[in-house]
Formats: C-alpha cells, structure tokens, sequence
C-alpha cells in the first residue's frame, strides 16, 4: 500500500544525500517521541556502524606485532609482543569488549603507540573540529554574501561573474587548492604558517592562524555550493506572492529580499548546512595531510599503516559518531526552526 | 522531451559538448595514445611541450598527452562505475522504499543512515586496508557512498509522484507494487535521476582526485588525473606544468558536468529547480 | 630541461627581500618525514624513533660516529680478554639519568637481560645473543662474557637498540623516555611534533642547542614550502626529486652523503622460475642500474654490484658483473626455458624510491619479456607478505642496517638464498677478529652473492639533507640512523 504521505514538508528538503523526510514528525506526532525515535535510530545507526566496522578490520591482514617489531625481529619476540597486546581472543569476545568499553568511555591501548587511545582521540579532535568549524563558518562568510549579491544582481554580470566563479570554486580539488593558497600566502607572503599545528593551551592565537588556510582550502567548495544555493532559494522565493505583496507597498527588490526572503530561504540553506558538516569532517582527512596538521584524519592514516587496530577501528567510530550526530542535531533543528512542522506539532 | 528543446539550453550543448570531448579523449587512448604510457624513458624526461611532445613529458619521461588521455578515461571509468553502483542500488531502494512504504522503507531508510555514515575517504580506507589501493578500491567506496545518494533521490522523486491520478488509477487497475514502481514510478523520475547522475559524475572525479592524491586510488603503472596530481605535487615549484595540466584537466572536466548538469535540469524539468538538487552530496 | 621556474624564482625572490635572518641562536626546528610510532628505541624498529632518540636522549656503552666507526660513550674505556670472548668496561662517572636518578653499572645489566629476556620485545635481539653474561663487578665496572667471538660487538652496543635505560623508567619509555643523553624529552604533540630541551646536568660536552623540535611532515611538497617559508630549519633526508629548489638557493645548504641503505630488487629464491641462476643472471643483465638511479634518486644513489655499502673499507665494486645487456637477458631467458618471458609480481613498500625503482624496472623488465604487475603495499602488510610468509615473487627495498651481509647466510630470510659457502664463510667471519682476514671473507662474499645473482643489487641511498645556511654541524653522512644533535650550531 502506498503511504498517503503529506510531502509539503519535502519541497523544502533535497531529495538527496541525507534529507531526513522519513523521519519528519508526522501531523500530531509528539515532538519528544520524535526526538525519542530519532536517538534510537541513531544508537542503532551506531551499533550497526561499529558492527560494519570491526568486521571489516577483523580480517585486516597484516600483523601489528610484526610491524612493531620489524625487519629483523624473531619470531619468538613478535609471539610475544602479541599475546602482550591480546591478540588471541576470540573475535566477539573483542567485539562486545571495544562496545562495552566505549559505552564507559574506555577505546582501550593503542598496539603501536602504547598510550590510552581515548586521550588520542580526544588531541586530534581539538584540531579536526575546530578545522571544521572554521571551514564551515568560512564557507558561510563567503558564499552566503556572494549568493545574496548574485541574487540581487540576478541576470547582471555580477550574477554571471559570481556563478562561474562559483562553478570553478566547486571544480578544483581541494588538496591542489590548499597547496595554492601556502604557496601564496605561507611562502610568498609569509603571513600565515605553511602547516602543522600549536596546541590551544600553548597559543591559541597561533593555534587559530594555524587553522586559517587548511579551513580555507576546505572552505571553497563548501562555500561555491553555498552560493549557488542561497541565490536559488533567493530567486525562488521573490517569485512568491509575499515578495510581490512587499514589493507592491513601495519596497525595491533588494529591500524585499532582505526583509523577507532571507527568513524563507533559511531553511535550504540550513539543510545544505548539515550536510555539509559531514563532508568537511571527511575533508579534513585529505587537507591535515596538506598541511601535516595532527586530526584525526591523520590518526587513522598512521594507523592504517601502522596496522593498529584497536585505534583504527574507534578513530574510525569516533569519526562515523561526528557524522552522524550531525545529521541527528540538524533534523532537530530543522523541526524546530520550520514553521509549518511547529504548527503541526503544536 | 525532444532535441530541439534540448538544444534551446547553451549551458547543456556547451557543458555536454565540452564533457563529451573529453570523455572521447580518454576512450580514445583504449585504441591509441602518441607514446605507450608504461613506456619509461628516464633521459627524456621533463620536456616541455615541443612538437614531439604535444604536452611534454613527465618524471619519468612519459608523454604527458598520452598520460592525460589515459588518466583522463581513468578518472571517467571510476566515477562512471561508482555511478552504475549508485544508480543500479540506489533506485530500486528508493523505488522499493516509496512503493512497499512501511517496513520496507523503514530498512532502506536505515540502511541509507549507516552508509550515509561512512565518508567516502573512510570507506576508501576501510578497503584499502583490506584489498589494498586501486582503481576498484575508489570505485567501490565512491559506488558505495552514491548508493544513499540514489535511494533518497529515488524515493523522493517517487513519493511525489505517487500522490498522482494516474498511479492511482494504475493501483485501482491491480497493478502490484513492483509494477507501479517500474511502470509509474521509474519513468517519472528519470529526469531527476539523470540530473543527480551528472552531479554525482562530476562528484567522482573529484573524489577520484583526491583518493589518489592520499594513495588509496590508482595505482602505478596505470594512471588518473589525480595519481598526476600526486605525482607532481613534489614538483610544483620546479615544473609547474607537470601539476597545471592534469590540475586544470580536473577542473574543466567537472565545470562541463557540472555546466552540463545545470541544463538538464533546466531543460528536463524546470520544477526540479525547487527540489534543490545539490552539490552538498560530495 | 627547466625551461620555466617561475614560482621557485619568485619565492625566492620574495624571501632574499624579506631577508629571513631573525636570530635563533640556540633553538632548531627539524622536519623529519616519518613520525615515531613510540619512542623507545629498545622495543621497536623504526628509523623514525633513533631520528629522535639516538645520542640525543638515550646514550649507549659506545656511540658511533658520523664516520662509522666506534668512540666511547658511557663506557669511558674497555678491555677485551685475548680470546676475544670478555669485555671488561670502565663508565663514566657522575652521569645521570634525565629524571635524576644516578646511572651505574646495575644500568647496563638491567638494560642488557631485558634485551635478552624470553620476552623481550627487541627487535635486533640476534644481535645480542652471543651474549652469554653481564656482570657487575663495581658500580663503575661492568664485565660482558661472549659465547662466541664478535667482530661487531662494539659497534652493535653502539646502536639505537642496545642504549642503556633505566629500571625505574624503561617501562615509561615508549610515551616518555628518559636517558643520559645530552637532551631530556620535553613533549610529544602525535601527529605534530616532539620537543627536546638541553640536560644542563648532562656529563659530557654540552652542546650549542638549548632546545630542539622534531616536525613531522611526510608530504614533501608540504615539507619544501615549510623549508621556504622558514617554518623548519632543516631536515635530514628530503626527496631528492625537489632538491633543485634549494640548490642554487643560498639561504640553504645541500648535504649530500652515504647511508648504510643498500637498495635491492628482493627475489625468491626458492620459487620458481627465480630459483634458476640463468633466470636472476637474465634479470641482473636487463637491469639498466643508471637510468634507475636517475630516475629513482636523481642521480643521488651510488651503484652497487652486491649487497655492501661502497664507503665502506671491505667494499669491492662488483657493479660489473652482468653489465646491462637486454639481448644477453633474453638469451638466458631462452636458455632457461623462457624463450618468450614470463609474469611476476612486484610488491612496493610505500616509499617513494620503491615506487620509483619499480615503475621503472617494470619498464626494463618488458623489453625483455618480463611482465610485472606492480603492488602496492602499506609497510605492515609488506612485513606480513614478504617477510614474514615469503609469499611474493620480487620486492624493492633498502636494507638500512650497518654490515648486514650476514642475511645471506640465513636460508629462512625472506629471499630465500641457502648457501651452504656462504654460510660457513659468515661464520669464521663472525669468529673473525683480525681485519685483513674479516675484509678477505667479506668480499668473498660480496663476490659469491653477486655472481649468483641472489637479488637485483640497485644502489645505495643516498642522505641529501637540507639545512638552512646558517646551521652547522650536522652529520653530512647516515653510518647509523639518527639525527645526531649534539654538534648542530648556529653561525654567523
């Protein structure tokens, strides 16, 4: 049977890449069992993930104690090492142990390292978020303005300007962007550092400028897409009858774009918003390799090749966690902030 | 639709034309490239371009035309069979989400929840670690990160249509759920589909790009614009125009998709407009 | 070649104007590509932790010398029994460890059982075996009984993996190590940096450095613009490809000079069709050595003809041995039963003179017949692969220990050569002392090895550091791995 489904609430939402539409509150529904639903779902999304994840690296090849140990090492010495890092359990056994102690807060020893792997986390976490973060308020810095000016000159050349401006901006790789942008502004200009990372604690201003350029490089597609959408949702809406009615009172059209369409073309724009959260948190990945900056991206890198498993697998899940927390908190404020869904709820 | 409509859009003839260029410049080098690409000629390397050379030659002394062509039908082959695994996965889930509805939905919904966890450089990791890189390594974890992508556009696409006289006149007619899906439902969101499946095109070659700059895409000796990219990046400063080529390649190849996809949206559907179809899925 | 250089021009031109002379009197920053995974020296491999650690924060009985050869280091001075077979060390007096506690000669025991302990997790273990016992005689005296003699004994108590720890600490030493060495550990950002500061209680010498910083940044084009824009001073082995950016820049200094890397085509013996000598000769003969070197290294590496580090003193140059020839390559082949060639595979660790090495090898290898499909490889699944299962056919890689001809005497190594001769050659070398005789059974065989083709023996690393001009005082040469800070200074 098809669902009689009420699809207002979907013209607003992309169809693609992480809408929510079948999780949206239906007409009546309480918004404290939605909210209660969505935790589920994302517990559940979790588990599954970690589920994914552990038996994809349950059948890594490649020994840790081997790697730790090298070239030259003897095979009593790497049996050793092993037992030591508890390799031999049975596999739901570690399973149900990582799950169980991530649930207390414990990732457990990282093989290679021998350090608590929570702590490591929580190191790159202070530069991938804050990477992240940076990027996405650049992008918003940069490409809502540009959108809202596109959309005011729509049909001029600035609007075609800025357009194909845009579309190159969501052509170049980011890592060949970012290796541009040190070599005018790191090596040339000498303004901001070339790469790596000073902890918060130890200057934060130079922990700031550190992240300046990586953020920027991240930025620029984000940004381009940004543009492109806030001028769409802005010409769309001053085709609406409210802008007419506005515009019809005496208002030009650029005051009838600020006054009114910037509220109604939030809502695209916020979703474009969630999205991109996650997109960053994975390109930051490529760009810390640009710009030797210590993320978590680089972590599971290193890990990687280093075959340490215990770190690759909760780096991962820590990384999954990031992403799908995002997705969960923009569904919630798309509930709140959408009037329609408020009334309905009410 | 017809060509003449079609015709009537320049961003389509020009991004189409442009996409369609180079897409044959790469299949081209299936038959024939000026210099074999695995050939390694150490003493002629770093030319610049001469009439020998149309581009010059790289690090290795390997033609970078030839290196281009090829890398070029690299990139394409990738992000084109990432695209058959998204289109081929996606759409049925999403057809099968919007027709079945209740439980059926509910699975492919969360199902799409946990890929749509995973970025694309992640599951590229994952499989690295496992198969090792390469080509397929990008195609699977590009396909994989393309399949939520499909099933949402599908499903969304086929919602909105399902509310329609004729679906249920099909329904009163006794058509089951997989005939309405195929019949009703796959037709009326083909152009949707097609529009997202140039967006995402142009979202694999990037993604391509960037798994090879990070050495989990292609592999040597076969080559990608982004495996270029890598290759060059150490040189920059002293042969540019090993990193500008394949560099600018990208970006023209990507512009044209995305140009190309810019038009058939308007061309196709102008009420797709409003859907906002985005670019926020790479 | 280089018709254009235009950025390398203007940044250079920009950093002549900006003039980058801003005193840094007694603090260096060092970028180093690969980061520690921990930074014991005596429980782990990688070159990455001696970078770090060697002589600067851990110190052993001996320490070798940018030469190669063998100076005293906590052991002031040493006696060895006519039978070769006791080692009687004199130590230094008044040393410290870099969280006070007093070092002695219980040090040196406590160091060595644990080395030697079931299980220990050295990785040169072997190297230690032939000693039978440590025994302290007085707190400044401490006595080594060999079961056998050792020629290298000296020089292996100088490594990274035989530096003396301490009971109290050596646990700790993987996240925080603590030593006698000239440097304390400060800090350790992972994924960023690890900090070093001077040990003004330090025994010996002080050195001109107040504080070191080692960065760790892989990418090399990263690494070159943090060079230019002076966010490192300098760094130990920078690929050679982009080291035209620095040579005719005179804010840097080049340093070109010899590892103990001896790069080799790693074959199996024991599997077919590599276990036929006709087939390695074939292989041996299409190797075109020099266009490898330049394409690989830059024209950096040395060549070499067997498995032996040309500076050193028993080195014998074989690289005549099967000149390149393709069509005497093919001949063999024929001859061996492979008239039209056959396939292999290549497995490349993730360094970028394999990667190089083997695109180009592959290339030789076709005009012959020889068709390799080339495999990447992380580090940790190479060490699975083909050394730890033997399960491949060829492999590149640079065997970066010290007089390690010894591997060829060991039929279960990964290459797979049992060679009785050579065998029983590497034992009286072993039981060796005197010099002329230990370099007549060295190139002997250096000789046997080559002849036989075990591996397609390619070139000797080259160390190409670079540094900013107004440092000195770095090792030009690698006889063992470590940046060694203690002589690192800046000049006017």
């Amino acid at each position: 049977m098809l669902p009689k489904r009420a699809t207002n609430a979907m013209r607003h939402l992309p169809p693609c890449g992480g809408g929510r539409e079948g999780g949206q509150p239906r007409p009546g529904f309480p918004v404290t069992l939605f909210i209660l639903r969505r935790l589920l779902t994302f517990a559940a999304t979790l588990f599954v993930a970690a589920l994914i994840i552990f038996i994809l690296l349950d059948l890594l090849p490649g020994d840790p104690a081997r790697f730790i140990l090298g070239i030259n090492a003897s095979e009593a010495s790497v049996a050793a090492l092993r037992t030591q890092m508890g390799l031999d359990a049975p596999a739901h056994e570690r399973f149900f142990g990582w799950i169980a102690g991530m649930v207390r807060g414990d990732f457990g020893i990282s093989a290679t390292q021998r350090v608590a792997i929570g702590g490591l986390i929580a190191e790159r976490m202070a530069v991938t978020l804050p990477l992240t973060m940076m990027a996405m308020v650049l992008s918003m810095l940069i490409g809502l303005p540009l959108g809202i000016v596109a959309a005011m000159r729509r049909g001029k050349p600035a609007d075609t300007g800025l357009m194909i401006l845009a579309q190159t901006g969501i052509a170049i790789p980011n890592f060949w962007f970012g290796m541009l942008l040190t070599l005018v502004f790191a090596v040339a200009l000498r303004w901001l550092p070339t790469g790596g990372f000073t902890p918060w604690h130890e200057n934060p201003g130079a922990a700031f400028r550190g992240l300046i350029l990586p953020g920027l490089a991240l930025a620029l597609p984000q940004a381009s897409i940004l543009a492109r959408v806030m001028r769409t949702a802005l010409v769309d809406v001053t085709g609406q009858d409210f802008i007419r009615t506005a515009r019809a009172k005496g208002l030009t059209r650029s005051e009838a774009i600020w006054r009114h369409g910037l509220r109604n073309a939030f809502l695209p724009v916020l979703t474009i918003l969630g999205l991109q959260f996650a997109f960053l948190i994975a390109g930051t990945i490529i760009v810390e390799n640009v710009f030797y900056l210590p993320g978590l991206g680089r972590l599971i890198f290193t890990a990687v090749s280093e075959r340490d498993l215990t770190l690759v697998r909760s780096a991962t899940i820590v990384l999954v966690l990031a992403v799908t927390a995002t997705m969960f908190i923009t569904d919630l404020l798309y509930t709140l902030v959408d009037p329609r869904l408020r009334r309905q709820n009410a | 639709m017809n060509w003449q409509r079609l015709l009537r859009h320049p961003s389509l003839v020009i991004g189409l034309g442009a996409a369609t260029a180079f897409a044959l410049l790469g299949l081209i080098s299936l038959v024939w490239t000026p210099y074999p690409i695995e050939q390694i000629v150490v003493a002629r390397r770093f030319l610049g371009p001469d009439p020998a050379h149309w581009l010059g030659t790289d690090h290795l002394g390997r033609d970078m035309l030839s290196l281009v062509m090829s890398g070029t039908l690299t990139s394409f082959l990738v992000a084109f069979s990432a695209l058959v695994i998204g289109v081929g996965i996606g759409v049925p889930m999403g057809l099968a989400a919007a027709a079945w509805g209740g439980a059926v939905e509910w699975l492919v919904l969360r199902i799409s929840d946990v890929t749509f966890a995973f970025p694309s450089v992640v599951i590229a990791i994952l499989i690295a670690t496992l198969a090792g890189p390469g080509e397929l390594n990008a195609i699977l974890a590009i396909g994989i990160f393309n399949i939520p992508v499909f099933a949402r556009v599908a499903r969304g696409g086929a919602l909105a249509v399902a509310t329609q006289d004729y679906v249920a006149a099909g329904r009163l007619a006794g058509l089951g759920n997989a005939a309405i899906a195929a019949r009703h439902l796959l037709p009326n969101i083909a152009s949707l589909i097609i529009v997202q499946a140039t967006i995402q095109l142009s979202l694999g070659i990037l993604a391509e790009a960037g798994l090879s700059y990070i050495g989990l895409g292609t592999q040597a000796p076969a080559t990608s614009l982004g495996l270029m990219l890598r290759d060059s990046q150490s040189l920059f400063l002293i042969h540019p125009w090993l990193g500008i080529v394949p560099g600018l390649t990208i970006v023209l190849i990507v512009i044209a998709l995305n140009i190309a996809g810019d038009g058939l949206r308007d061309a196709l559907d102008p009420r797709l407009r409003r859907e906002g179809l985005n670019h926020g899925a790479g | 070649m280089n018709v254009t250089k235009p950025l390398a021009l203007a940044a250079t031109a920009l950093l002549l104007a900006t003039g980058a002379a801003w005193a840094q009197s007694s603090e260096v920053r060092i970028g180093v590509a690969l980061e520690p995974p921990a930074l014991d020296p005596t429980a782990g491999a990688a070159e990455a932790i001696d970078v770090v650690v060697y002589q600067n924060i851990f110190e052993g009985l001996t320490r070798i010398d940018q030469n190669g050869a063998v100076q005293p280091g906590l052991a002031e001075s040493w006696e060895i029994a006519e039978d070769g077979l006791t080692y009687t060390f004199s130590l230094h007096e008044g040393i410290t460890f870099h969280d006070g506690t007093g070092f002695d000669a219980e040090d040196v025991k406590f160091t060595f059982d644990r080395i030697l302990a079931e299980d220990s997790v050295n990785a040169q273990k072997a190297l230690y075996e032939p000693i039978a016992a440590v025994n302290v005689v007085d707190p400044q005296t401490v006595e080594f009984q060999l079961s056998r003699p050792d020629g290298l004994f000296l020089f292996n108590l100088g490594r990274g993996d035989a530096v003396i720890v301490a009971p109290e600490s050596a646990d700790n030493n993987a996240s925080e190590p603590i030593g006698t060495g000239p440097f304390a550990f400060v800090q350790w950002d992972r994924g960023s940096r690890v900090i070093l500061e001077r040990y003004e209680p330090y025994w010996g010498e002080a050195p001109a450095l107040t504080k070191a910083t080692y960065l760790f940044i892989s990418d090399t084009a990263t690494l070159t613009n943090a060079l230019l824009a002076g966010d490192v001073d300098g760094t130990n082995n920078f690929a050679p490809e982009a080291l035209a950016v620095f040579e005719n820049n005179p804010q840097f200094k080049v340093l070109v000079g010899s590892t103990e890397g001896e790069t080799i085509l790693g074959t199996n013996n024991a599997k077919e069709p590599f276990s036929d000598l006709r087939v390695r000769q074939a292989m041996a003969h299409a190797l075109n050595r020099q266009e490898i070197i330049d394409g690989a290294t830059y024209g950096y590496g040395v060549p070499i003809g067997s498995h032996f580090a040309p500076h050193h003193p028993y080195y014998l140059d074989l690289t005549g041995t099967y000149p390149y020839d393709p069509d005497a390559a093919k001949a063999l082949l024929a001859e061996a039963g492979y008239p039209d060639g056959f396939s292999a595979t290549l497995k490349l660790p993730p360094v970028a003179y394999a990667r190089l090495s083997g695109q180009i090898i592959a290339s030789q290898f076709a005009q012959v017949g020889i068709k390799l499909e080339l495999i990447s490889m992380e580090w940790a699944q190479w060490l699975e692969d083909v050394l730890g299962n033997k399960d491949f056919d060829l492999t590149i890689v640079a065997h970066v220990e010290p007089f390690d001809i010894g591997i060829y005497a060991d039929p279960n190594y990964y290459f797979g050569y049992d060679n009785p001769d050579v065998q029983a050659l590497n034992e009286t070398l072993n039981a060796t002392i005197d010099e002329g005789e230990r370099q007549r059974i060295a190139q002997e065989v250096q000789t046997i090895i080559a002849e036989d083709a075990v591996n397609g023996y390619l070139f000797e690393l080259a160390q190409t550091g670079v540094w900013n001009a107004k440092l000195d005082g770095m090792w030009q040469n690698a006889p063992i791995e470590g940046v060694v800070l203690r002589d690192i200074h800046w000049v006017e």
